[in-house]
């Protein structure tokens, strides 16, 4: 595992996501409760990028049908995705954030 | 005492997801789910998208693995075909003869397609798109440089066009209508449908109905009621569903468009719940009865029927949505379109990313959002919430439309 610099996750505000590729890994970095959390960007169910979705309440709601996600967990909440995405760790120093990353 | 049984008559999406919410909810008595297809319950909306344009097996459409069912003790049984039910013995017959008694009865008899009146059917490459298995075989004639005819411009007929043109057909669609999506969309929107498959060398012919389907083993051509001919090498007929009410009818359930159902779900007849396609329900959200042709509608009306019978009572009522995915462009409505909306646009219309507002006596009734997924939960807020809006601030791209909604306790009923 290594750790990698996400600029973007600075600028971001509450309830916000964006989508970034990181060593070839499409990622999701959302903020709710003021925490950066980083979690797969494509949704389980079909092809759609979960950065263009909804952020609320330490969730996040794919844009194309709304099948939610746990952003702490990756966990589905429900029809119509069984399939969890996978989290990622974020760290903070120096003023700049970080994702955790399989080499 | 026996055992509570639940059988669910239908295992298409509505019938799959109400025995995943049974067990969900923690139901302990039996379920059974009788199915007439073969496949084990699948979603619908890939099959005119992507299997048809052969990016996505259609294996990837079903809900669960046979395996899962029998983990959650569900009883699935497919191939098997309900003929009859007694409903005062608690019985269904199935088309093998067997009888099965139940303490409780859910319809997802789901709908049919509506057959073109005088069409050859028999002809070779004459196709109607509703199961996986249409959907395989259509996709196989798929082939570059043939001729596609397709009847019907609606929802599906486009979504076909866009397929085929993607594959290198060459395109063409009949709609009997003056405008496509003549049922889902006001004119003014769905111009901008219209505009997209004409740039993408789609030939549209609007407000001519099909005369006649030519060939004599294989179709040759279609006929319009103009006179012109259309040579075609497969022709796709897409008008509409019916929905499949017969055995619940037999049964002496009262249908109106759709076997009629209250906000629980419930038909007329004791015991014998109805959730999906095949309803017509009553809506609080929106003061009146529907019938839904959705994927929404499909699953959380029936996961609410399935929350209902289990004891735990909540009405169902959501604000339809719906969404197209056509020529690489993701078409996402909320709310109801209706006579004499005004149509306000959010950003350039029909150009990129881009909302369309319908609005009445400046309240949201309809939203439908060009590759703008994203902002209908917002735009399902406003019409849930039906507080004012101002053009000005509608399309004042540099506001929010997320603080165009007056309160977050606003929340759909049932989300």
């Amino acid at each position: 595992m290594s750790w990698h610099e996400v600029p973007e996750a600075q600028a971001l505000g509450e309830e916000e996501a964006i989508g970034v590729v990181v060593g070839g890994q499409q990622i999701a970095l959302c903020r709710s409760g003021g925490t950066v959390h980083a979690i797969g960007g494509v949704c389980t169910h079909q092809h759609a990028l979960l950065s263009e979705g909804y952020v609320e309440d330490g969730c996040i709601e794919c844009p194309l049908h709304q099948g939610r996600f746990d952003l702490k967990t990756g966990a589905p909440l429900g029809p119509p995705v069984t399939e969890g995405v996978r989290v990622y760790r974020m760290r903070s120093e120096n003023g700049k954030s970080y994702v955790e990353l399989p080499d | 005492m026996a055992p509570e049984r639940i059988v669910i008559v239908g295992a298409g999406q509505a019938g799959g997801r109400a025995a995943e919410a049974l067990r969900n909810t923690g139901f302990k008595g039996e379920v059974l789910l009788l199915g007439e297809e073969a496949h084990e319950p699948y979603e619908r909306p890939a099959l005119s998208k992507g299997v048809l344009l052969g990016e996505e097996p259609a294996a990837r459409t079903l809900i669960h693995p046979r395996a899962w069912y029998a983990a959650q003790k569900i009883d699935l049984r497919t191939g098997t075909r309900v003929e009859a039910i007694a409903p005062v013995s608690q019985t269904v017959l199935t088309a093998q003869g067997e009888r099965i008694e139940y303490s409780r009865l859910l319809l997802c008899t789901g709908s049919r397609v509506r057959p073109l009146v005088g069409a050859n059917e028999a002809l070779r490459g004459v196709h109607y798109l509703r199961t996986i298995g249409d959907s395989e075989r259509l996709s196989a004639e798929l082939r570059p440089g043939r001729r596609i005819v397709i009847i019907g411009g609606g929802f599906i007929g486009l979504e076909v066009a866009s397929s085929a043109a993607r594959r290198g057909l060459s395109v063409r669609v009949v709609e009997r209508q003056g405008a496509l999506l003549d049922r889902a969309l006001p004119a003014e929107i769905a111009a901008h449908v219209e505009s997209l498959h004409r740039s993408q060398g789609v030939q549209l012919h609007l407000g001519v109905s099909v005369a006649r389907i030519h060939g004599s083993e294989a179709v040759q051509g279609v006929e319009l009621a103009d006179g012109t001919n259309l040579e075609a090498d497969l022709v796709v007929v897409g008008i509409g569903i019916i929905p499949n009410t017969e055995l619940a009818e037999a049964a002496g359930a009262v249908s109106s468009d759709g076997i009629v159902v209250d906000e629980y779900c419930r038909t007329s007849v004791a015991n014998i719940y109805a959730a999906g396609d095949a309803t017509n329900h009553y809506n609080l959200l929106l003061d009146r009865r529907i019938r839904l042709e959705s994927w929404q509608n499909a699953q959380n009306q029936a996961v609410a029927a399935a929350r209902n019978m289990s004891g735990n009572a909540k009405p169902y009522a959501e604000i339809p949505w719906f969404w197209s995915d056509q020529l690489g462009r993701n078409i996402q409505m909320v709310g109801m379109a209706e006579p004499g909306l005004e149509i306000i646009w959010r950003g350039e219309p029909g150009a990129g990313r881009c909302m369309a507002f319908g609005l009445r006596e400046g309240r949201v009734r309809l939203a439908v959002a060009f590759d703008l997924g994203g902002e209908i939960r917002h735009a399902r807020r406003l019409i849930e919430s039906q507080a004012p809006v101002t053009e000005r601030r509608l399309t004042d791209l540099q506001s929010k439309l997320k603080d165009l909604v007056p309160d977050k306790a606003a929340r759909p009923l049932a989300a």
